[in-house]
């Protein structure tokens, strides 16, 4: 029963999107406010149906519904409840329709929160929104109904892949659909700029909040993945430039330029054309990424089952959004109004130095996804581009990048003087020349890249350091001075501090693990120690354990140095029968310097066990450079002027207050 | 203003472009690939093994049984998708697996199969030479040679447990025959 209640909630939901579609539309171009008023109701039950068929899945996953053939498919009876709930997601007709109620859900907060925008933008943004949200609920119910129902009802369900059944894989999709629907915003307002012909810095600042918003949504779901197929695939590694991770980084690479150029037009009303137009890049790549994976057309890990009528579906869709989205702006942003002017040193110089390697480095990724599969269209060869591709290709761009991150944030606006930004920085020159030197100093000429790589992150991190200290006038004060300027800077100014200065940390985490891992594999008998980086870790025992659905073979390990123990390590390895399936669980244990990394592989047949053990400095400075890069962008996004929904005037009453009672 | 308007039209003719790739992709058999080495001798290759204590293998091995030679990289992702499938097929006991480890590097290899498991019988290191002597493309690719140590059928991507069950076994039980 109430499966059909999720089907037909469904079902309204695209009626109600249909009309929030044309109608408000209409009305913004008749000027009728009765017309332009349906947006928000609209937004609101669209976004109430959605829900409901949602929480319907939901539910049949929770009460292991196997009359769904859908929950048969990827669910069974013993699962633990976490693994039941996030088993909606896992498979392809659940995880759309979690897309759609993200989308519905972005909509909804738009129409609930976005009083403050002018009624026609505000009926536009909504009117384009619904029109993906029809597309996407016409896909569902046409070619990946979750709701489908199976007669005979089987006694148990098929399972959930054992390797995705972990506690941060379950939060890893939500995170990453609010990301990459999140974009859609920001695409919504482009269109609706475009429809009315003029982008100011008002636009600039509606869109930026919610840009940031899935950004930092975004930023926190790709570092989750990295650091589940750290944890759990079990090979020491944490990124393979695989097809579906590039296609969660290529929006993130031109999200990031986005929330960049979109400051340039809020602050100088420059680069309007260019911030349109990567606003529809950046919804396009989530898009294109979505093609990808459930087309089938490149064969990955995380490719979903596929099905040739869903590709060309999906390619209508990216046809219709970002081709149209293009074809308008080849139409109207011709007659968008120009703003500022600047000089090439100057902080938009640099926004948009910024945003053209940012892009390059998008476009480089976006060739070697593709790249394969042109060349199978044109010739019929196959080839696979792997990491040395990369290496070659995105790390060359990189660097430029994050020398000019450092320098961008000193440079005034309109006009800069570069050489008196360089002297301002001459601590991050010595920073850095420290650290290269301490580098080869401690491990000798053979580390030069991890030098350079540590070099970089030491400008970075030393520069964002200095701008901040010049922003407080440290050490020019005394330090109460200092700390109630600190208190007061703005948090869009914490923000970016914050999130530079996380980006230092993930490139040393990145230069450190790819230089100095180090790698041991040894077939050890129960009782026997094996020696890692300075560290002992004595092999005790192996023992069966049984669990809900799941047998394993856990070894108890305890990790030495010098003799004392220090930590207890559990490596085992899982069968899941009713899968047909294993899972390997690595033991880690971090002091947030290095991480130490064994791996329990397969019995020898003589009592001995193949053992991995790595050694892997600074790897957890990646994915907490990269939780600082998400806080810096919440930090940010709780900026006054972006606070949704409260009124400028009020806003800047309390805000003159807190002033005053601080002095 | 008027004379730059076509700089507009480039993000949408790119585009357009990447469109009709996709739509030729999506209508590729991304898995059909003829080879000109169907019914040739296999190539004559001998391959070093993946390191101290284990066994390479070379043309003379594959004589005198059908075997499938599987072709993976531990850098190739579609290669892990085909690992469980290989595994059970190694379980069956059916045909003898051999696998050429292309243009990797041996720690990763055996980290690969330490942690995924080994359906190969033997396996081979090759820095790409055997491979093009082979005609591998890409990774990975499957080949069924018979006990004369003819090269019968070429299998591109990755294998699936429908693909043993419909092809490779039917193919592999006429040739024991």
């Amino acid at each position: 029963m109430i499966d059909e209640i999720g089907h037909f909630a469904l079902i309204l939901a695209l009626c109600v999107a249909a009309l929030q579609a044309v109608v408000p539309l209409v009305g913004a171009a008749r000027n009728d406010a009765a017309l332009t008023a349906w947006a928000q109701p609209a937004a609101l039950t669209q976004f109430l149906f959605v829900g409901t068929a949602f929480f319907a899945l939901m539910h049949a996953y929770a009460v292991s519904d196997f009359s769904l053939a859908n929950v048969a498919a990827n669910s069974n009876s013993v699962k633990p409840m976490l693994y039941k709930l996030a088993g909606v997601w896992s498979n392809h007709e659940g995880s759309m329709l979690l897309w759609v109620f993200i989308l519905a859900l972005f909509g909804a907060l738009v129409a609930a929160f976005g009083r403050n925008l002018p009624p026609a933008l505000r009926a536009r943004v909504l009117a384009v929104q619904a029109m993906i949200g029809v597309g996407f609920l016409l896909f569902i119910l046409l070619t990946s109904n979750p709701f489908l129902r199976l007669s005979p009802v089987p006694v148990d369900g098929a399972g959930l892949n054992p390797l995705l059944q972990d506690r941060g894989l379950a939060f890893h999709p939500p995170m990453l659909y609010l990301g990459y629907v999140g974009f859609s915003i920001s695409f919504c307002f482009a269109i609706a700029a475009l429809i009315e012909g003029r982008v100011d810095p008002a636009w600039a600042r509606w869109v930026r909040p919610w840009t940031l918003a899935a950004w930092c949504a975004l930023t926190t779901g790709i570092a989750m993945g990295s650091w589940w197929s750290y944890y759990t695939l079990g090979w020491g590694g944490w990124w393979y430039w695989d097809p579906v991770e590039n296609a969660s980084f290529m929006p993130w690479l031109v999200g990031t330029a986005l929330l960049h150029s979109a400051i340039v037009v809020e602050k100088r009303e420059a680069l309007k054309t260019w911030t349109v137009l990567l606003a529809i890049i950046t919804f396009s790549l989530s898009l294109l990424g979505t093609f990808l994976v459930r087309s089938g057309l490149l064969t990955s890990v995380h490719a979903f089952a596929s099905d040739p009528r869903r590709g060309v579906f999906i390619l209508l869709m990216l046809g219709a959004y970002t081709g149209g989205a293009l074809a308008l702006f080849a139409w109207r942003a011709p007659q968008l109004q120009g703003g500022g002017l600047f000089a090439p040193i100057s902080r938009e110089g640099g926004l948009l130095l910024n945003n053209l390697l940012l892009t390059t480095a998008a476009a480089t990724v976006l060739l070697g996804t593709l790249y394969p599969l042109f060349l199978d269209v044109v010739s019929h060869r196959r080839v696979s581009v792997g990491p040395p591709f990369y290496a070659k290709t995105f790390v060359p761009i990189m660097v430029p990048l994050l020398i000019a991150m450092a320098v961008g944030p000193m440079l005034p606006w309109k006009r800069g003087d570069l050489a008196a930004a360089l002297i301002r920085l001459k601590w991050a020159f010595a920073a850095t020349a420290a650290a290269a030197l301490v580098t080869l100093a401690a491990t000798g000429t053979r580390s030069l890249g991890a030098a350079c790589g540590l070099a970089l992150a030491a400008w970075l991190l030393a520069a964002t350091v200095s701008e901040l200290a010049e922003r407080v006038h440290l050490f020019a004060d005394p330090l109460p001075v200092v700390l109630r300027r600190a208190l007061r800077q703005p948090r869009a100014a914490w923000g970016m501090t914050l999130a530079h200065a996380g980006m230092a940390v993930v490139i040393a985490g990145i230069t450190g693990s790819t230089a100095w891992s180090t790698q041991k594999i040894v077939d050890a008998r129960p009782g026997q120690s094996v020696e890692l980086a300075g560290y002992q870790i004595a092999f005790d025992r192996v023992s069966e354990v049984r669990g809900a659905d799941y047998t394993e073979n856990r070894a108890d390990m305890r990790l030495l140095r010098d003799g004392s123990e220090i930590a207890a390590l559990h490596p085992y390895k899982r069968v899941y029968p009713a899968e047909d399936g294993g899972s390997t669980g690595v033991a880690i244990h971090t002091n947030l310097l290095s991480d130490v990394y064994v791996v329990i592989g397969d019995p020898d047949g003589h009592g001995g066990y193949a053992l991995r053990l790595y050694y892997n400095p600074l790897v957890p400075w990646i994915w907490l450079g990269a939780a600082a890069m998400a806080f810096g962008g919440l930090v940010s996004l709780t900026d006054r002027r972006h606070r949704v929904g409260a009124p400028a005037r009020r806003g800047r009453k309390v805000a003159a207050a807190r002033v005053q009672a601080a002095e | 203003m008027r004379r730059r308007g076509w700089i507009y039209l480039l993000p949408v003719g790119v585009f357009a472009a990447m469109l009709v790739a996709f739509y030729v992709g999506l209508g590729l058999d991304t898995m059909a690939l003829p080879s000109p080495l169907i019914n040739k001798p296999a190539p004559h290759f001998t391959l070093p093994p993946l390191a101290q204590g284990y066994q390479g293998f070379s043309t003379a091995d594959l004589h005198g049984h059908v075997s499938l030679v599987n072709a993976f990289a531990s850098w190739c992702a579609p290669c892990r998708e085909e690992h469980p499938a290989l595994n059970a097929l190694a379980r069956t006991g059916r045909v003898a697996i051999y696998g050429i480890d292309y243009k990797d590097k041996p720690q990763a290899a055996l980290a690969w199969i330490g942690a995924l498991g080994d359906p190969y019988t033997r396996i081979g290191a090759d820095d790409g030479r055997v491979g093009i002597d082979w005609g591998v493309y890409g990774v990975p690719e499957t080949f069924i040679v018979d006990r004369t140590g003819r090269i019968r059928y070429k299998h591109v991507g990755p294998l699936t447990t429908a693909d043993i069950e419909n092809t490779i076994l039917p193919l592999v039980a006429r040739l024991d025959k």
